[in-house]
């Protein structure tokens, strides 16, 4: 019988929540690594119990772990992440150079046929990329030195690279993101890079066509269509058709287009969720109501989903890398708040319960459906 | 023999229990000291100085017999206690929230 892990990453350490197909009854395992911030943690699809965990630290800095047994033990791998060559400066938050420096981790991607090699997106952005099961770390240089680098300016979390998309058709294909570049393609296996952001529209970017200054919260890719991306702006809920070389707002009806993740239904690849955020500057859900909003039309109409959510007085955040889809059929739905809860909906989004209530705020959830 | 103590999260790292007891070739200094360290337990490499610059990390400090040698040039000789094992070097992370 199929099972599901959902794989928790929190402030203060790493939760991994296991339950049957059925998803009604959850173990929860953890803290794992106890009072460190777990910015994510994350499964090879090649080879379901090699985990790979970024772990860090305001005082001893980045640690990577990895587990062979599906987290039931881990063992420290390579933490050194150096820049390649002179890293040069980006822009600081008031628009004076600033040293590219090294702070952590966001997001680790696991390649989707090789359990060795894995992908890093990091704080200041970069990515690196091992193919030694985490032991040593290369950058792709081409990314942060393809032209635009010392334009680039943190979000208000830090200048980090927080999604790495491997397309499953063409190995040569990544589509990652940064907050506040903007999103960037390669199609020769990550050794040159591009700006893919036309079409997005940024207030605080006086020029409508600027290539990069676009603050991307996510981008999520159904693997069955990967020239379709779906993305969850700052401000505006975006589509592109042809693999980024284009976007068009299909925000529609949603009470507010501010947010942070967006995902995909593992078996409708127009069935899309986000997780409307009041604004930029009131970081909880609007009217106090926590509401998935799902839309089975690839955008523009939205239906809000709210059985078993909190209908007042809720005042969480849902970040970026916070929300997963498992593959059973119905396809369940995961996400995390800041509150500590992790909600799940085992029928595509019509209902949820809370598998957990009290965690550390939740940074990152990611979800495997075992056989 | 050098004795060194390390704040709970980095035992937890290195897998150890209490002190660590170090044989460190030549002079006992900071640098000594925590290239030994790192000889010994490879994981804690990078969370006490920084990869590149060699440069200790900003939130953690160095002390022994009462004193504070977080500051101290990495090359300095530790204090003859340190060197001889009679008092621990001491590695602790500086007091912050969170």
């Amino acid at each position: 019988m199929s099972s599901v892990r959902v794989l928790v990453g929190t402030r203060k350490g790493a939760f991994i929540l296991s339950s049957d197909a059925k998803r009604d009854r959850w173990h929860v395992s953890g803290p794992h690594f106890a009072g460190w911030e777990i910015y994510h943690v994350k499964g090879s699809p090649a080879d379901p119990n090699r985990l790979y965990v970024s772990q860090s630290s305001g005082w001893f800095g980045q640690m990577i772990q990895r587990s062979n047994d599906g987290g039931q033990t881990w063992e420290p791998v390579g933490n050194k992440f150096v820049y390649d060559g002179v890293p040069g400066t980006h822009q600081w938050y008031d628009g004076t150079p600033h040293p590219w420096e090294f702070k952590r981790v966001w997001h680790l991607e696991p390649s989707l046929t090789d359990p060795d090699t894995v992908y890093a997106g990091v704080e200041d952005a970069a990515i690196f990329r091992s193919t030694d099961g985490g032991q040593t770390w290369a950058e792709f240089p081409g990314l942060r030195g393809h032209g635009s680098g010392p334009h680039w300016q943190p979000g208000a979390g830090g200048m980090c690279l927080h999604t790495i998309i491997l397309d499953p058709r063409n190995p040569a294909r990544i589509f990652i993101a940064i907050s506040a570049a903007g999103a960037f393609r390669t199609d020769d296996g990550g050794a040159t890079w591009r700006p893919i952001n036309q079409g997005l529209r940024s207030e605080t970017i006086p020029d409508p066509a600027a290539e990069v200054g676009h603050c991307v919260h996510h981008v999520a890719m159904h693997p069955s269509r990967p020239g379709v991306l779906f993305m969850q702006k700052h401000w505006d809920v975006m589509r592109s058709d042809n693999a980024g070389d284009s976007w068009h707002e299909v925000s529609g009806n949603l009470p507010t287009d501010f947010g942070f993740v967006i995902d995909v239904h593992a078996h409708e690849p127009e069935t899309i969720y986000v997780v409307p955020i009041t604004s930029d500057s009131l970081h909880f859900p609007p009217e106090g109501k926590l509401r998935v909003y799902r839309s089975r039309t690839g955008g523009n109409q939205w239906e809000a989903l709210t059985k078993g959510l909190p209908q007042s007085d809720c005042y969480v955040n849902v970040f970026r890398d916070a929300m997963a889809v498992d593959s059973l059929d119905a396809c369940g739905v995961y996400f995390g708040t800041t509150g500590g809860q992790v909600y799940a909906s085992a029928d595509a989004g019509d209902n949820w319960t809370a598998i957990v209530r009290d965690l550390p705020p939740v940074l990152s959830v990611e979800v495997q459906t075992l056989p | 023999m050098i004795r060194v103590v390390l704040p709970a999260h980095l035992r937890t790292i290195a897998r150890v229990n209490g002190e660590v007891q170090l044989d460190v070739e030549g002079q006992a200094t900071q640098r000594s000291v925590l290239d030994a360290l790192e000889a010994r337990y490879p994981a804690l490499r990078g969370t006490l100085r920084d990869y590149v610059t060699q440069q200790r990390r900003p939130f953690v400090r160095f002390f022994a017999c009462e004193q504070d040698l977080s500051h101290e040039p990495p090359d300095a000789p530790l204090p003859d206690a340190v060197a001889s094992g009679a008092e621990p070097f001491l590695v602790m992370g500086a007091i912050a929230g969170g």
